[in-house]
């Protein structure tokens, strides 16, 4: 396992990335390290990224180097089957009128509607991590045949709940927002409330299944 | 209790913002030029982290429902109170009734982007995942998570507290400006200048944009807000265009879209981002940039993560020293009243 470069991101923060490609094996080290450096004094938060970690410091800021320094010395002992994550099953009503791009996914894979739904919700799902906006997974597992390109122009509004597809990567959307991802349907759970504890559905290292309710018309 | 009678373009209820929930997508938020907050908040005898109201562009009017003390920080909007003027730094009593009103645009006509109003008690909007922050884009925290409109009321929190420790009187106390932590520009002809780190990317930029960085001005054109300020200048070119993978990025991360042109990120952006980071401004010139009007000019200056830290010193000595003014004045204040 090949150590992170480190580097300052500022005067308050650093940032350890191991080199592309991002594997699940490279990832599961990265949540271990994480859990890990969330518990040391200088640390006020942690942020996993695709294959890097974001150490943010509590201020005044100590010593950035000697935090550095104890990153590659935990690095290659991290264990990366400590985090066990939680199987989450998101049910999903297919295309109408809030699937509306499933259509499209179908054109562009040269799949029926009906084979674009199967292979999505058969798919297991890994969150890698959380950005972007609250709540908002970034997940690996694709199947590669389902893979579309955003679309050209970004829709205004991407409504809460939407599933969708964005190149070779699938999500939900946890709010309302503009969004360029093509829209396969739309799942009733909430995947942010900020007054729940935690406020996400999802956290790193869960693995998610989409299970179709249903396709409409 | 404050009704708010006119909004102006965007208030919103702001305290230092939310910490521990990046993992979860949450940024923390909070006031942009937190200096100024904090000092407003010492000048009613507050807390540092009470919330308080981020008056963006003025135009804002507000009435009290009770008495209490109120100061303002940050820039200078002609704020008057029932038709007196009260400046920036000041602080001064308030009876219920009373009308506070910012015009748009400071008494000698400067630009001004932002200013900071606390008052005693703070603004008690619930706490929600750990701050009264309002995140505008999520849309939770502060006031029913949205920007301030006409015919709020805004709860006040005990006050007693604050008002004991400040007595009755109008005071006022010198900015960080006059402190020498700052000259802001007047107009577009003065500069702004920011101290960067060298970010994580920097070396993947062309000799040329590298050095551009640092020689050319940078305008901060009107399409920037509180995720991020959008900068014009020369295109910065990478040597390679090789994407990145996603990764965790803090407020003061100057990315570089396939544009070229610099996005400077600010307290309410995304918490993962995937531009490549030519730099950082350092955490203690952040504050600066709350008050940079638009169209400002800025010259980016080279800096070592020494001078940061101790630039962030040199900002908490500020705040130091305002703590011991104030804590003198209590002292005074209460050998007086033994007498």
């Amino acid at each position: 396992m090949s150590q992170p470069q480190i580097h300052f991101l500022g005067d308050g923060a650093l940032q350890c990335s191991l080199p592309p490609p991002a594997t699940l094996k490279y990832q599961q080290r990265i949540w271990s390290i994480a859990e890990q450096a969330a518990s040391w004094p200088e640390v006020i938060e942690v942020v996993p990224g695709m294959n890097n970690l974001t150490l943010i410091m509590r201020r005044p800021v100590a010593d950035l180097d000697q935090v550095a320094k104890r990153i590659l010395d935990v690095w290659p002992h991290a264990d990366g089957c400590a985090i066990t994550g939680r199987d989450i099953e998101i049910p999903v009503v297919y295309g109408g009128s809030t699937g509306p791009d499933l259509d499209v996914v179908a054109r562009h894979t040269g799949l029926t509607t009906k084979e674009v739904v199967e292979r999505h919700s058969a798919g297991q799902y890994v969150v890698y991590f959380i950005g972007f906006m609250p709540g908002f997974a970034y997940m690996g597992g694709l199947d590669p045949t389902l893979a579309t390109p955003r679309q050209t122009q970004p829709r205004l509004s991407v409504a809460a709940g939407s599933v969708a597809i964005g190149g070779e990567q699938t999500g939900i959307y946890p709010l309302s927002s503009p969004g360029g991802w093509q829209v396969l349907g739309h799942t009733a759970l909430s995947l942010f409330d900020p007054q729940q504890n935690p406020p996400t559905l999802l956290r790193p290292g869960d693995r998610v299944r989409f299970s179709a309710e249903r396709i409409a018309k | 209790m404050i009704d708010i009678l006119q909004p102006g373009i965007l208030t919103s209820v702001q305290d230092l913002g939310r910490e521990g929930q990046r993992q979860l997508g949450i940024h923390p938020g909070g006031a942009l030029n937190t200096l100024a907050l904090i000092s407003a908040n010492l000048l009613v005898g507050n807390p540092r982290e009470a919330a308080g109201l981020e008056i963006t562009m003025g135009a804002c009017e507000m009435r009290f429902r009770c008495d209490t003390r109120i100061a303002l920080a940050g820039d200078d909007f002609d704020a008057r109170l029932d038709g007196k003027p009260i400046a920036p730094y000041w602080s001064a009593p308030v009876r219920a009734g009373q009308k506070l009103k910012f015009s748009h645009c400071s008494r000698d006509g400067t630009p001004a982007i932002r200013t900071y109003l606390a008052v005693a008690g703070g603004i008690a909007t619930p706490i929600v995942l750990g701050s009264r922050s309002t995140d505008l884009k999520a849309g939770f925290g502060g006031h029913q998570g949205r920007a301030l409109r006409k015919g709020d009321r805004l709860p006040i929190g005990g006050m007693e507290a604050a008002l004991a420790r400040i007595g009755g009187s109008i005071f006022g106390v010198r900015s960080p400006h006059w402190n020498g932590l700052a000259a802001l520009p007047h107009d577009s002809s003065e500069h702004l200048t920011l101290r960067v780190l060298p970010g994580p990317e920097f070396e993947q930029f062309t000799v040329a944009a590298r050095q551009d960085l640092w020689q050319e001005k940078w305008r901060i054109t009107p399409n920037s807000n509180r995720m991020g300020y959008r900068l014009e200048g020369p295109e910065l070119k990478r040597k390679q265009n090789r994407d990145l993978l996603s990764h965790g990025v803090v407020p003061g991360v100057i990315q570089v879209p396939p544009s070229g042109q610099p996005i400077i990120l600010m307290g309410d952006a995304q918490t993962t981002g995937g531009y490549p980071k030519i730099g950082v401004v350092i955490s203690a010139d952040m504050w600066k940039l709350a008050q940079a009007p638009l169209n400002a000019q800025l010259q980016l200056q080279l800096c070592d993560l020494e001078q940061a830290l101790l630039a962030s010193t040199e900002q908490q000595d500020y705040l130091r020293q305002l703590e011991q003014t104030l804590a003198a004045l209590e002292w005074s204040r209460a050998r007086q009243y033994r007498r």
